[in-house]
Order: C-alpha cells, then structure tokens, then sequence
C-alpha cells in the first residue's frame, strides 16, 4: 500500500481530487466553528463600536503599522494579568476589522492602555517618546501633531465596516464628521448627539491640546478607550454554559 | 514501486525508483523506522489528547468556548484562578493583617511596612513609573515624587487619597483646579513683573510692580508669601523648585496659558490594597510628611 502513491502522483486529476478533499478537511474544522461566531464571543456590556474619530485613530494606528511592536491581547496568564490587567475578552475586539491584537511585544501591550495616562503624556510620547520614557526606542510620530485627521469621509470607513457586521447606524453614518469634529474638540454643540450615538462614557475633549482636529486627536481618542469599554466589573467567565445569549 | 522490472542498485542491493539524473540514480530507501514510530506514536498521542483537553469545535456550541470539554476539565480560565490564588496564599500571611491595620499601624509593624514598600515598587513600576520616572524623579509636568514639595499633600492618607482619585480626572471625586490663563487679561508687560516677583521669592530682592500685581492677582492661591495652597493644588512658589520651568519665560508661559497636568484615578485599575502599598511606597520615597 505505501507504494502505492505513484498512482496519484501519476495522475493529474486524480491528484487533484484528491488534493481537494484533503484541504476540505483542513479547511472544514477551521471555519465551521466560525458559522456559530456567537459562541466564542462571550457577553459582555458596554462594547460599542468606534466613534468616528476613534475609527480614524484606528485607521492611523495599522496605517502605521503600531501592531508591528504593540499587541493588543492580554492572555490569561498570571503575569499578564498582574501587568496589564484583566485578560482580553473576544467581545472586545469584535468590531475590530481586522483585530489588532498582534504577536509582537517589542513595546508594551496596548489592549488596556485607554485611562492609563493623560492625554499631555500621550502628545509628549507620540512627539517624542524619549521626552517622557528616556529608556524608550519606539520612534517619535511627530508629523501627526500638524496633519489634520482623515475625517471628511470616515462615514464611508463607516459603512464598509457595517458590511462586515459592525452595527453602524444610518444616524451614525450620516453624522461621522460632525461628531469626529465634536468629539475632538468638546464644542458642546454636538455633545448631546455624540452621547445619544455613542453613551455617556465616550471621552469628548480636545485631546492634543491644539484646537485643530489632528491625527494626533484621533490616534489619542482611540488609544483612550482601548479596554475601557466592557464592564468587566459585571463579567464571570463561565466556562460551560453562557447565559444571556 | 515494486514492478518487477524496477532496477536493483547492484551496490546496495537496494530498489531504485527509476529516477536517473545524469547517471545517478535515486535509491528507494523506505522512510528510517525510528521515524515511522515517532510519527505513530504522535498520532496516538494526539487521539489521547483529544479526548483529555478541550479541542474539538463543536456544532451546538456547548463547552468550553464552543468545542469539547476534555475529560481532565482543564481550561485556561482555570489554570489562571489557580496560578492567582497560589500568589494571594502567599500573601496571606500579610495581606489580612495589612488589610485591617491602619497606616500608622502599618508604620509602626517593620515587616508590614517591607512588605507594602515591597508591593508598593513593583506595583509603582507598572503603573506610575512612565510618567514619574522610574526611580520617582520626575520630569517637566509630572511631579518629583522624592523631594518634599507636594502640590496636594505628602502624608501617607493625601498620597492615598491622590492615587485613588487622580487629578482633573473623570473619577467623579478627582482633585479638580485650574488656575484662570492670564494672557488676556493682563499685559505682556504686567506678566513680566510678576515673574520677576515670583522669582525673587528664591532670589535677589524685587522692589516693583509686580508685588501688587501679585497680591491682587495671585495671591489667593499661592498665598502672599507665594508658599501655594495644597486645598486647590496651588504649586509652593517659594521653594527652588519648579513644575514647568524656573526661567522667566518658562513662568511667563505658565502666567499666559498655564499647563493643568492630569493624572489618572487608579481606583478602579488597582484594587484598594495595591493603591495603599502605593502610597506607603510614595510615601517612603523621601519626601513624606506626618
């Protein structure tokens, strides 16, 4: 039987079926479980997808590569956990498109950084990360103070992500600007429609400290709510069965 | 292959598999047999695993995150609760005690004391060194933590009270300030004079404008004798040292559009005991007071 093999290897068609069925398997066990998505994210509250400038953040952060040096997951593991905190939730990153949570941790994990330091010190980071951690060798991203951030049309970033099942709203769409200029600068104006769109816990305020709406706002909206959404205070893993679904 | 026409390598005796590449000819060796076993042993291996771990997805989506349970019972969430409670037992023999005692208590106990500066450094390398620096020096901005000028307060329970609220945070009891910017409402000339008053609080006596200026402006916060006001987290002006500069552009700046730092609560980041660990910690760097 083991010499039996050149009768496919012979056989070009053959070969090719059988090739086929031989990845179908593969290919079956790993997204079969992915038509029940809902069973591996678990419940958990607060999880909303990104204001618009938090989206344009997210936009510059894989624009510029940060998940080369930053994941974004902290594992249960002990020591994981004492550093950074709770482990990461898959809920946390279901709107992520594509997650962020990477496999390199040149720098420290980002997955709970949002409320951990204040916006001055991510401006003096993000200038020039050496000003506030002399040992740091991530390299300075001044440009971002100066270039305006890429909000004119994050209502269309907006509805490619609700194609792949991010629960935008039409509401929300239709006023991405208005609220990515609202929230970078906390005008007031558009405070209430903000907080009606995305819930009272969303940071408003001007986060670069330059009146002008940069991409460093954005990066820094979107680097301030990383972690901060789920209510883990509530959440019990419950490895057999998880009610609420 | 064994077609009986397949040629035999008359050196080895062994098959050869018709493959001929410039006169060399490929030997139909079989695959070593320390190989073989190695690879059935894995797949055997692999079936025990399967039946003892989680592994299998499953289509109900019953078990531990949607696939088959394992007979061992072992998950990850598990193993994490266990290595945790493995710490927390050897805390123990402090941490109740810790937990109850007050901090003069603590003070007064040698071994709880190393214990809390024990928990209190690393817990202060994870999370406070970015911005104080690692040794608690400081930098422009983010306060020296061992020198004895404090903006809020140096005894243990203030440090305990600032860590847990922070400044100007969104903690709902966060110390709140904000000295008013001056550079529209005074003149160029008018902030200069009272940087140079400011200034001769640690240097050569001023005789000028600025004093009154000072007095009706200032004063109220950072007190006549510019020795600050801990109640709004009024920087001590009389001392040399200095928050955001100590030239006198540096103070005119601040006069003009004064920086407010922020500093994070960290009382919903770090449970109760690590934020007391942290204060002793703070406390003991050098500057604490009673």
């Amino acid at each position: 039987m083991l010499n039996k093999h050149s009768v496919l290897e012979k056989n070009s068609i053959l070969m090719l079926i059988f090739t086929v069925i031989t990845i179908s398997i593969g290919g079956i066990i790993e997204i079969v479980p992915l038509f029940r998505m809902e069973t591996t994210i678990e419940p958990v509250k607060g999880v909303r997808p990104y204001t618009p400038l938090e989206l344009a953040g997210y936009n510059i952060y894989l624009r510029e590569g940060c998940y080369n040096c930053h994941s974004q997951q902290i594992r249960p593991l002990r020591d994981e956990v004492e550093r950074y905190g709770h482990y990461s939730l898959a809920a946390e990153s279901m709107y992520d498109h594509p997650f962020q949570w990477g496999s390199k941790r040149t720098g420290p994990d980002l997955a709970r950084v949002g409320g951990k330091y204040s916006d001055l010190w991510h401006v003096q980071h993000m200038v020039r990360p050496q000003d506030v951690v002399p040992e740091s060798i991530m390299p300075g991203y001044a440009h971002m103070a100066n270039r305006g951030a890429d909000i004119q049309n994050i209502g269309k970033d907006m509805e490619a992500l609700r194609m792949v099942g991010v629960p935008y709203t039409d509401e929300q769409i239709a006023n991405a600007y208005r609220d990515a200029i609202t929230q970078a600068t906390n005008d007031g104006e558009g405070l209430d429609g903000l907080i009606e769109r995305y819930g009272d816990k969303v940071n408003a305020r001007d986060f670069d400290g330059n009146s002008n709406t940069t991409e460093l706002d954005a990066l820094i909206a979107y680097l301030q709510v990383l972690g901060t959404m789920a209510e883990l205070k509530d959440y019990q893993h419950d490895g057999e069965k998880r009610s609420g679904q | 292959m064994s077609d009986k026409n397949m040629e035999k390598d008359a050196i080895t005796g062994v098959e050869t598999t018709g493959h001929e590449w410039d006169g060399i000819k490929e030997l139909n060796n079989p695959a070593p047999r320390w190989w073989l076993i190695v690879l059935l042993i894995s797949i055997i291996w692999a079936v025990g695993y399967w039946v003892v771990y989680p592994a299998w997805p499953t289509l109900s989506g019953d078990g531990e995150r949607g696939g088959t349970k394992g007979s061992y019972g072992w998950t990850q969430y598990q193993q994490l609760k266990e290595s945790q409670a493995e710490i927390v037992a050897r805390k123990a023999a402090y941490l109740d005690r810790f937990n109850n005692a007050d901090f003069d208590q603590i003070k007064a106990d040698p071994e709880l004391y190393a214990f809390a500066v024990a928990g209190g450094t690393s817990a202060f390398k994870d999370n406070c060194a970015t911005c104080h620096g690692t040794g608690g020096s400081g930098s422009a901005g983010y306060p020296n933590l061992l020198d004895d000028d404090w903006l809020w307060g140096g005894d243990v329970d203030t440090i305990h009270e600032t860590i847990r609220v922070g400044v100007r945070f969104t903690h709902d009891e966060s110390r709140i300030s904000e000295m008013p910017a001056f550079g529209g409402m005074l003149s160029e000339d008018e902030i200069g004079h009272i940087a140079d008053y400011v200034l001769s609080f640690t240097g050569e006596a001023y005789d000028g404008p600025g004093k009154a200026l000072y007095e009706d402006q200032c004063a109220a916060c950072h007190a006549d004798n510019g020795t600050g006001g801990r109640d709004f987290g009024a920087p001590n002006l009389a001392d040399a040292i200095w928050f955001y500069g100590n030239s006198k552009g540096d103070i005119m700046s601040q006069i003009r559009r004064p920086k407010h730092g922020v500093m994070p609560a960290w009382e919903h980041r770090l449970d109760e005991s690590t934020i007391r660990q942290l204060a002793i910690y703070v406390h003991s760097l050098g500057g604490g007071e009673n």
